[in-house]
């Protein structure tokens, strides 16, 4: 019987054959090669230098994914996220196809769930994929050392790359929440480029309100901070309080905004194409 | 399915199947309004097992917004669809046996033909996958299945349509417009596909506005005028409602025309390129011949012209649409 799980497969099987697909990975893989590199370049031109976490980069490899998450949170990671969410719906529209598969066998519903995890496994994909190739080439550069946690403390190399990857799954706390939104907007507006650009709009403004004089008080429970959440991981003993707190809050930007998603794409005239 | 398996396109099998169950699509009251604009406004039909049925209406008429309702794309405003018994709306179940598209059929561009239907079939299940050869076959692209559909024209497009609905095994066929845009060849090759679905057994509603299309493999037709069905019927019926047009040339027109104004049987009384037309059966027209003898408008010709359903489609949708008179749908089931 044709499922959730049948449309996830054949929704992974499309993002295959998408250059859109590539260009995200592609962006997840370069981004932390080039930044390996632009490190290789400064040692040779301008030791001197005040590169911010130089420090931590010329002891170990392994500050190199921790410092592109930190960098990533910008604009990158959720580029990359709303590539592939921005475009997983919108993409029915532009080429006709909602009609198509809404006249056989699987309910809304199920061609919704599968699209979404085959979103989310795209996303999961780009931030381990940029996380290995960081690892990698940050470790071929300054080596597969241990790491100084921010608390001072030196943390083995093996316990330092464990960290990194249990990082980058909290790393996935805020991603899901952009999934989300890039959904939402996919849904809504019907067009793939809208939706990319409105899910990184939506990110860059909620970074704004941020460093808005007097909105201070707000930052705890914007999206652009959980993006920081991970750095608990590397404080000792371990602090779970901005972890906790960015699974909630990205709960209330992503829950609402899969939701809105999920009634707009099962309850909407297919009118087009 | 075996309703419809002895049905052909040239008789309806409504009687043979009046007692078979839920007819294949039932319509009633259907309406959908976009704000101001009434897009179909209170469409009723029925679609009986082994029907061809032509869903017939000039552009903006409805027919699309229609059928997309009927496949449970669009949420009617008020109304409902049943498609064997089943509401479209409330659950895709309601498209087991069902397949077909509306306006030109879409497939993913960056992939080839024969994965956009494993694709298709996997989403139907129940052996469709079995099906994707002997579908690709039936349209003959068995030998362009490796190509990207990106790279297809209109018309190999419209067959990979057919194809995608075959491997649902449909009991009842939708095809919008399937002929439209393709070349002589390819809609001759198309009308000779549905014939041979029908003869196959299948239920078939094809909306068009190709008149000699329906003619060629419909049945019954509806005609759909600004949102509403101004004829329901066989198209035998319809013109036989409308009667035989005679034209008729004398050596006293001005005569005959009084003459016939007053003759029993004789209507529709016209002129058309110098000729004095009007409709009547045979009988009337025979005893007019004689009338105009009589009273020495001699007859230099008088000769039948076939009514075509396309003259009649343009009297439904032309003009007041009051001319011929036309059957209420109900009557004519």
């Amino acid at each position: 019987m044709p499922g959730v799980g049948t449309v996830y497969r054949w929704e992974l099987f499309k993002l295959r054959h998408q250059k859109r697909t590539y260009i995200g990975l592609g962006g997840a893989i370069i981004v932390p090669i080039l930044f390996v590199l632009a490190i290789h370049l400064r040692h040779h031109h301008d030791r001197g230098g005040g590169f911010a976490f130089s420090d931590y980069l010329d002891r170990s490899g392994l500050a190199v994914p921790l410092v592109i998450l930190l960098f990533g949170a910008v604009w990158m990671f959720p580029l990359i996220t709303a590539l592939v969410a921005g475009d997983i719906v919108a993409s029915e529209d532009h080429n006709g196809t909602l009609k198509t598969i809404f006249t056989r066998s699987l309910e809304r519903w199920q061609i919704f769930a599968g699209k979404a995890l085959a979103a989310s496994t795209y996303a999961v994909t780009a931030i381990f994929l940029c996380g290995t190739v960081a690892v990698i080439a940050g470790s071929i550069q300054s080596g597969f050392n241990s790491l100084q946690s921010l608390s001072g403390t030196i943390v083995s190399a093996p316990k330092a790359l464990e960290l990194v990857y249990v990082s980058l799954l909290v790393y996935l706390i805020p991603i899901a929440a952009i999934v989300c939104i890039g959904l939402l907007l996919s849904s809504v507006t019907h067009n793939s480029a809208a939706a990319v650009v409105g899910t990184l709009m939506v990110s860059l403004l909620i970074q704004l309100i941020g460093i808005l004089p007097g909105l201070g008080s707000l930052q705890p429970y914007l999206l652009s901070t959980q993006f920081n959440a991970w750095q608990g991981l590397l404080r000792t003993p371990t602090d779970w309080e901005p972890i906790v707190r960015a699974a909630w809050v990205c709960a209330l930007y992503g829950i609402p905004a899969i939701g809105a998603a999920f009634l707009v794409f099962i309850r909407r005239d297919v009118a087009g194409g | 399915m075996t309703d419809g398996a002895d049905s052909s396109v040239d008789g309806p099998a409504a009687a043979v199947n009046a007692n078979a169950g839920p007819p294949p699509i039932e319509v009633r009251g259907l309406v959908k309004r976009y704000g101001e604009l009434t897009a179909v406004g209170g469409v009723d039909l029925t679609v009986q097992t082994g029907d061809v049925y032509g869903y017939l209406g000039p552009n903006g008429a409805g027919k699309t917004t229609s059928l997309r309702m009927m496949l449970g794309l669009i949420r009617p405003t008020e109304g409902r669809v049943r498609l064997f018994g089943r509401d479209p709306m409330a659950s895709v179940q309601a498209l087991q046996g069902v397949a077909g598209f509306v306006e030109a059929p879409t497939f993913y561009p960056y992939l080839n033909a024969r994965k956009n239907l494993e694709m298709l079939a996997a989403y139907d299940g129940d052996g469709a996958r079995e099906r994707i050869d002997q579908a690709l076959d039936t349209v003959e692209l068995t030998g362009r299945q490796r190509d990207k559909v990106g790279g297809y024209s209109h018309g190999m497009r419209q067959r990979l349509g057919i194809a995608a609905a075959l491997l649902r095994d449909p009991k009842l066929l939708l095809l919008d417009e399937p002929a439209t845009g393709l070349d002589p060849a390819g809609m001759r090759d198309m009308r000779l596909l549905i014939r041979r679905l029908a003869e196959q057994g299948m239920t078939v509603l094809l909306s068009s506005h190709l008149l000699n299309e329906v003619e060629d493999v419909c049945n019954r037709v509806a005609i759909v005028r600004q949102g509403k069905i101004v004829y329901e019927g066989e198209i035998a019926a319809l013109k036989r409602g409308a009667g035989t047009r005679y034209w008729l040339q004398t050596t006293d027109d001005e005569r005959a025309r009084a003459i016939c104004q007053v003759q029993p049987g004789v209507e529709n009384l016209g002129e058309s390129h110098g000729r004095i037309t009007f409709t009547a059966d045979e009988a009337a027209a025979a005893a007019l011949s004689q009338a105009l003898v009589e009273s020495g408008a001699l007859i230099r010709a008088m000769a039948p012209e076939t009514v075509t359903l396309e003259d009649l489609f343009f009297e439904l949708t032309e003009g007041d649409g009051s001319a011929p008179a036309p059957v209420p749908a109900e009557a004519a089931l």
